[in-house]
């Protein structure tokens, strides 16, 4: 028995073709599992598919639905007749100003506690409990936020149904989004990066601005992009914090009411003055905010392209 | 030729010029990771100017004395020395030492190369930077004399803009080297420098070494026998945490007094 298969591992050697000594006997059982291979990569692949194919869908019913109300009028007047007719002007600026408030607020304090949590607290007990007490308040539904801002901002800070109250609320809402993006981001970078710098005599601080910043700044900015995608479609947060049902005019303060697309949206959808008659005006609206949160997510993959190339070379 | 002299006047108003290396001794020095005795008692003196090599099998605490010696390990979570070390007299782990200070008296070049995303200029040049030197002609000197130092000009001088990824490892580890050489260290320590390059890349280095022992005290962790015994003029051999035999490498690879020394560069275990 040894000796045969020393003979074969002769032959083999001296043999051009090197066959190794199992295919003979496993080559039924190697049909079978190739089989096992075939339908479970098919599998995966359609279900991957189907993704595309809702994605598409919604998009298609979207826009085949929408592409009717869009005009230039559309984009650039307020509502009329009961908002029947008219645009969503009003409702486009409110949720740019919006996505700007939120951002202010929660980008410097997002990222300032990822910095502190990855770069500082790693492996203490503060750390973990600030980073359990993040994902709980990623966890909270976004209506109980909107209650919170109401009962926080609107009332207990007085600030009233305002651009500060929703941004603020909105802000909340992304904050632990921004603190896991730059925290991951972070984490990706590589110890010896750190070790490097600090060898060199550099302090933590220069460190963290010189070397790891800039390279997790793709990673960060690409989160912060999705984060405002994220904020600009949410309407729970901003229906008792900021939200107006009908305001043809644009704001003048931070302490103004605005409209906003997803609220506006909501609105003549449900409670408007002729919800049949704004159908059409409904499905643009839509189609406005998709665009939007659309055109965001492009960005935000641009710009990652466009740092991560030159982070290399600067 | 007027430009240079006066370069050379500005650096010396920088105190970063200047060479020579600096003594290191170290006396019973204990050291702990939590709870794990990682360094039994270590005495040890590296004379000025000198290459030693740390030798001995994994988790032997070759490379923990290494990165005591820049307070590297200051970075990991529980860790706790007792003993002195001292470099030019100096207690480095004085409350009143300055780490960043200290790190650019004795600098450190890693087991894989990490240069800093950044061109092949601005890692050199990076060193400086943060010690808070502006002026950008004695920068550029500088990178150029570090560069050249570390062998490594004629392959980038036509490329200084470009980013140090696309140099090839054995370029980027002496890319760190001259990073380390820029702010003039007097020690430099080196933990496994050549263990991530091919053969060539890796004589480049030990040549280097050889080259660099004239301005530099040199601390180098090997797992190579051969590198050990071509470019140190002392070696240490560490087991479980314990300095076993520390003596001029001449000795130790011909004729070492404690036989796990000898069976460990003999190779019958480790």
């Amino acid at each position: 028995m040894k000796k045969e298969k020393n003979k074969e591992t002769n032959t083999n050697s001296n043999s051009p073709h090197i066959t190794p000594p199992l295919a003979g006997g496993a080559r039924s059982s190697s049909s079978s599992k190739r089989w096992s291979q075939a339908i479970a990569f098919t599998i995966f692949k359609l279900m991957s598919y189907s993704v595309v194919a809702i994605l598409i869908l919604i998009l298609g019913f979207i826009i085949t639905k929408g592409i009717g109300a869009i005009s230039w009028d559309f984009l650039t007047k307020a509502p009329e007749e009961g908002m029947t007719k008219g645009g969503i002007y009003p409702a486009i600026i409110g949720t740019l100003y919006l996505v700007l408030g939120s951002s202010l607020f929660s980008f410097p304090i997002g990222i300032m506690s990822g910095i502190y949590m990855n770069e500082y607290a790693t492996g203490n007990k503060i750390a973990t409990f600030i980073r359990i007490m993040t994902n709980n308040l990623s966890g909270v539904p976004s209506v109980v936020f909107g209650l919170f801002g109401m009962a926080l901002f609107v009332n207990t800070m007085g600030f009233g149904d305002s651009i500060l109250a929703g941004s603020l609320t909105l802000g909340l809402l992304s904050l632990p989004l921004v603190i896991r993006t730059t925290e991951e981001s972070l984490k990706a970078i590589d110890f010896s990066y750190r070790e490097g710098s600090l060898a060199l005599g550099a302090t933590k601080l220069q460190t963290i601005q010189k070397v790891v910043l800039p390279m997790a700044f793709p990673n960060i900015i690409t989160g912060l992009i999705l984060s405002i995608g994220r904020v600009s479609g949410e309407t729970a947060p901003i229906l008792f914090t900021v939200a107006a049902y009908f305001l043809p005019k644009l704001p003048t303060s931070i302490f103004d009411q605005v409209m906003a697309l997803p609220y506006h949206l909501y609105v003549i959808s449900t409670s408007g003055t002729d919800i049949e008659a704004s159908r059409g005006i409904a499905y643009g609206t839509a189609l406005v905010l998709i665009f939007i949160v659309l055109l965001v997510n492009i960005l935000a993959t641009l710009l990652r392209n466009y740092f991560s190339n030159k982070v290399k070379t600067n | 030729m007027n430009n240079k002299e006066n370069v050379q006047h500005e650096s010396n108003s920088v105190p970063l010029q200047g060479y020579s290396g600096l003594t290191i001794n170290a006396t019973n020095v204990d050291y702990y990771y939590s709870d794990f005795h990682a360094l039994k008692n270590i005495n040890l003196e590296v004379e000025q100017n000198k290459v030693v090599a740390f030798i001995g099998p994994s988790g032997c605490g070759k490379s923990t004395f290494l990165r005591i010696m820049n307070r590297m390990n200051d970075l990991i979570d529980g860790t706790r020395l007792t003993g002195s070390v001292l470099i030019e007299g100096e207690d480095i782990y004085s409350p009143n030492v300055r780490v960043d200070e200290l790190r650019k008296k004795v600098g450190m070049v890693f087991q894989k190369p990490n240069p800093f995303p950044k061109s092949i200029f601005e890692n050199v040049a990076y060193g400086l930077r943060v010690n808070g030197i502006k002026d950008n002609t004695f920068i550029e000197e500088r990178v150029v004399e570090s560069i050249k130092s570390a062998a490594l000009w004629d392959e980038v001088k036509d490329k200084m803009k470009k980013s140090a990824f696309a140099l090839s490892g054995g370029q980027q580890q002496r890319l760190c080297i001259a990073r380390a050489l820029a702010i003039s260290p007097k020690v430099l320590l080196m933990d496994e420098p050549a263990s991530a390059l091919d053969p060539i890349s890796t004589s480049k280095i030990e040549e280097l070494i050889y080259e660099l022992k004239k301005d530099y005290t040199i601390v180098i962790v090997t797992h190579n026998m051969q590198q050990a015994s071509r470019v140190s003029d002392k070696t240490a051999y560490f087991y479980l945490g314990e300095l076993i035999e520390f003596d001029e490498t001449i000795k130790i690879f011909t004729n070492p007094t404690n036989i796990s020394t000898q069976n460990y560069i003999t190779g019958r275990f480790g």
